[in-house]
C-alpha cells in the first residue's frame, strides 16, 4: 500500500458498529471515521462503553452487527498496523517477567512460530523503553514498579509493536505527574510520525488541552469533531447525562463563561 | 513406642544401596519419578501462571472414563488407545466447563467442579458395572503404583533396551512437553500474561488454551500409572510454586522445575525405601519438602526473609 492510498482511507472507519453482552447491547449505530495522523481523545462516563468499543475494533469482541476497517482492510487481514495499550488491571503484576520481556512482547507480531526476539528486537524494545524513560528498569521484575511506571511499560509495549493506529484504555489513569508528562510527549511524538491514536480519557479538562478530536461517547456517538467544537456544555452534558459532580468538572474546565450553563442541573 | 513405627535408618541401605546393587530396581523408579515431575512440572508452570491450577485436578480425574470407555472400545491397554481416551476426555472435559460457564452465572471454578467430578463418577461408575471386563485398578487409579515400573516387559529398539514401557513413554511425553515449551515459549508466554495483547498480534489464546489443555491430558494419563489420579495434582503444582518462591523469570522457573523433579524423584526413592512406605507418596512428600524449604529460606521472599526484614524495619 502506497502513502497516497493511506491518505485518501481513513485510518479508522467504524460502521454502524453494535455490541452486546449477553445479548444485551452496549453499544449501537457506532459510526466513526478517523483520519491519519490524529490524536483523538473518547470521552464518556463509566459503563459508556469506550472499553468496549476499543475492543471490538481490535477484534477481542464479536460484533453483533456492522464492520470496522483499519486503513480500509479487515484487522484480520493486516493485525500488524494495530497497536494497543489495555487497561492496566487487566493483567496480573506478579507475572514472572521483566520490564525488557513485556516490551519484547510487542515485537512477538513480527516473528515467526518459534523463534525467539533476537538482538535487533532487543535493540528496538530498549530504544521504546529509553523514549519513555525506563531503560534503567529494563531487568526488574514487573511487580516491583509503581502504577506509573507499569502504565508506561505498557506503552513502551505498544512503541515496539511499531504500529500505525494504536488504541490507548486509560492510559492516564492513577498515574503520577511525571508518566503523566512522558506520556503526552510520547502521544505528540507519535502524531508528528503520522500515527493515528486513539485514546479513552477520563478527565474533562486536560481532554481539552491533549486531543485534537474527541468522541463522545455514551452507548451512541453523542458527537465526533475537533475538540473545540465539541467540547461543549451542552454536549457533554448529554453524554454525562447531567451528572451534578460532573457539571461542575464541566463548567470548571470551561471556564468562567459556561457557569451560567452549570445552573440548569438536570 | 515411636521407634516401632518409625524404620530405622540404615545409611547404607537407604542412601547408597538403591544407586549401587539395587539401581536395576530403583534406577528405572528414580527415572520414571524424573520424567513424571518434570513433565507435570512444566505443564503446571503454565497452570499456575493462568491461574489454573484447578484444571489440573480437573483432568486427572475426568482422564478416567475416557480410559475406561478406550479399555472397553479397544479391549486392550494399549499406549495408542489410552492415549487418544485421555484426549478425547481432556477435550471433553475443557469445553463442559467452557459451556457451563459461558452460558450460565456459575463461574469457572464452580464449573471446574462440576464437569470433573461428574465424569470421575462416570469413571467409577462404568469400572464398577465391567469390573471383570476391566483391568483397571481402583487403588491403583487413586495411588500409582511406580514401584511396579521395573518389573514391566522391556522396550527394545533395534536390539538396544531402552527401558521399562511406561518409562520409555514417559519419557517422550516429557521430550513433547519439552519441545512444546521450547518452540511455543513466545506464544504461552503472551497467552498467558494478555490474551487480548495475544490476539492482537495474532496469536490466537483460545488454541494454546486447548494446547495446553491436551498437553496436560497427555502428561496426566502418561503418569497415571506412576502416581495416581491423586497425587499427579501434586506433581503439576509443587515444581511451579516452589520455583516461584525463588526467581521472578519465567525461564528459571523452567530450570528449577527440572532440579526439583531430579531431587524430588531420588529423595522420594530414598524416603520409600527408609520407611518401606508408598514411592510415589514418598515422592510427593520429598517435593512438599523442597517446597516448605523454600518457603522458609528463600532468599527475596522467605519467612526468615520476611521476619529480618520486619524486625529490622
Ligand atoms: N464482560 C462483560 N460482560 C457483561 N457486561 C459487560 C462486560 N464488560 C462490560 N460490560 C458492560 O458493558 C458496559 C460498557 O462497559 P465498558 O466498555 O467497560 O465501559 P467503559 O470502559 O466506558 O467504562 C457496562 O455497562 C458494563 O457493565
Ligand atoms: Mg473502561
Amino acid at each position: 500500500m502506497t502513502a497516497d492510498a493511506d491518505a485518501a482511507t481513513p485510518a479508522l472507519e467504524i460502521h454502524d458498529l453494535t455490541v452486546s453482552y449477553h445479548r444485551k447491547p452496549v453499544l449501537w449505530g457506532i459510526d466513526v471515521a478517523v483520519a491519519p495522523g490524529q490524536l483523538v481523545g473518547i470521552i464518556g462516563p463509566n459503563g459508556a462503553g469506550k472499553s468496549t468499543l476499543i475492543k471490538s475494533c481490535m477484534g477481542l469482541l464479536p460484533v453483533s452487527g456492522g464492520w470496522v476497517k483499519v486503513f480500509g482492510k479487515s484487522l484480520r487481514d493486516d493485525p500488524r498496523r494495530v497497536g494497543y495499550v489495555p487497561q492496566r488491571e487487566s493483567v496480573d503484576w506478579d507475572f514472572p517477567v521483566s520490564v525488557l520481556d513485556v516490551v519484547l512482547m510487542g515485537r512477538y507480531g513480527r516473528l515467526g512460530l518459534g523463534r525467539r526476539p533476537g538482538k535487533a528486537d532487543r535493540e528496538a524494545a530498549r530504544a521504546c523503553l529509553d523514549k519513555v524513560q525506563l531503560l534503567p528498569f529494563a531487568n526488574r521484575q514487573i511487580s516491583n514498579l509503581s502504577g506509573g511506571q507499569q502504565q508506561r511499560v505498557f506503552l513502551a509495549r505498544a512503541l515496539a509493536q511499531e504500529a500505525d493506529l494504536y488504541f490507548m484504555d486509560e492510559p492516564f489513569a492513577g498515574v503520577d505527574a511525571a508518566t503523566e508528562a512522558a506520556i503526552i510527549a510520547v502521544l505528540r511524538e507519535l502524531r508528528s510520525a503520522g500515527k493515528t491514536i486513539l485514546v479513552v480519557h477520563h478527565d474533562l479538562p486536560t481532554a481539552r488541552q491533549y486531543f485534537d478530536r474527541l468522541l463522545l461517547l455514551n452507548m451512541n456517538v453523542v458527537a465526533f469533531g475537533p475538540t473545540e467544537e465539541v467540547f461543549t456544555a451542552e454536549l457533554l452534558q448529554k453524554t454525562y447525562g447531567g451528572r451534578l459532580t460532573l457539571l461542575s468538572e464541566v463548567a470548571q474546565a470551561l471556564g468562567a463563561g459556561a457557569n451560567a450553563g452549570g445552573g440548569e442541573r438536570a | 513406642m515411636i521407634t516401632e513405627l518409625i524404620q530405622p535408618f540404615d545409611f547404607h541401605q537407604v542412601v547408597v544401596a538403591p544407586w549401587t546393587e539395587h539401581l536395576p530396581l530403583f534406577g528405572w523408579i528414580a527415572l520414571m519419578g524424573f520424567f513424571v515431575a518434570a513433565a507435570c512440572g512444566l505443564v503446571g508452570n503454565y497452570l499456575i501462571l493462568r491461574r489454573m491450577a484447578l484444571m489440573g485436578d480437573a483432568v486427572s480425574h475426568s482422564v478416567l472414563p475416557g480410559l475406561v470407555i478406550a479399555f472397553l472400545l479397544s479391549n486392550s491397554r494399549g499406549t495408542l488407545p489410552m492415549f487418544i481416551g485421555a484426549l478425547a476426555a481432556g477435550a471433553v472435559t475443557t469445553v463442559l466447563i467452557e459451556l457451563i460457564h459461558r452460558n450460565s452465572r456459575v463461574k469457572q471454578d464452580a464449573a471446574i467442579g462440576i464437569a470433573f467430578s461428574a465424569l470421575f463418577a462416570v469413571g467409577v461408575l462404568l469400572i464398577s458395572l465391567y469390573a471383570d471386563q476391566v483391568d483397571l485398578d481402583a487403588d491403583c487409579v487413586l495411588y500409582g503404583e511406580i514401584a511396579f515400573v521395573p518389573l514391566e516387559p522391556m522396550v527394545t529398539l533395534g536390539g538396544f533396551t531402552l527401558g521399562p514401557e511406561s518409562v520409555v513413554r514417559m519419557g517422550l511425553v516429557l521430550l513433547a512437553v519439552g519441545v512444546g515449551v521450547l518452540v511455543f515459549y513466545k506464544e504461552l508466554l503472551v497467552t498467558a500474561f494478555d490474551a487480548g495483547l495475544a490476539r492482537t498480534l495474532g496469536v490466537n489464546p483460545t488454541v494454546f488454551h486447548y494446547g495446553l489443555m491436551a498437553m496436560l491430558s497427555v502428561v496426566v494419563v502418561g503418569a497415571f500409572e506412576a502416581v495416581g489420579a491423586i497425587l499427579v495434582i501434586a506433581m503439576l503444582i509443587l515444581p511451579g510454586a516452589t520455583a516461584s518462591l525463588l526467581t521472578t523469570r519465567l525461564g528459571v522457573i523452567h530450570l528449577l522445575t527440572l532440579a526439583q523433579a531430579l531431587v524430588t524423584a531420588v529423595a522420594g526413592v530414598m524416603i520409600g525405601v527408609w520407611l518401606d512406605c508408598s514411592i510415589a507418596a514418598a515422592m510427593v512428600l520429598a517435593g512438599t519438602g523442597l517446597f516448605v524449604l523454600a518457603w522458609i529460606f528463600s532468599p527475596t521472599q522467605g519467612l526468615i526473609r520476611r521476619w529480618t526484614r520486619r524486625t529490622a524495619a
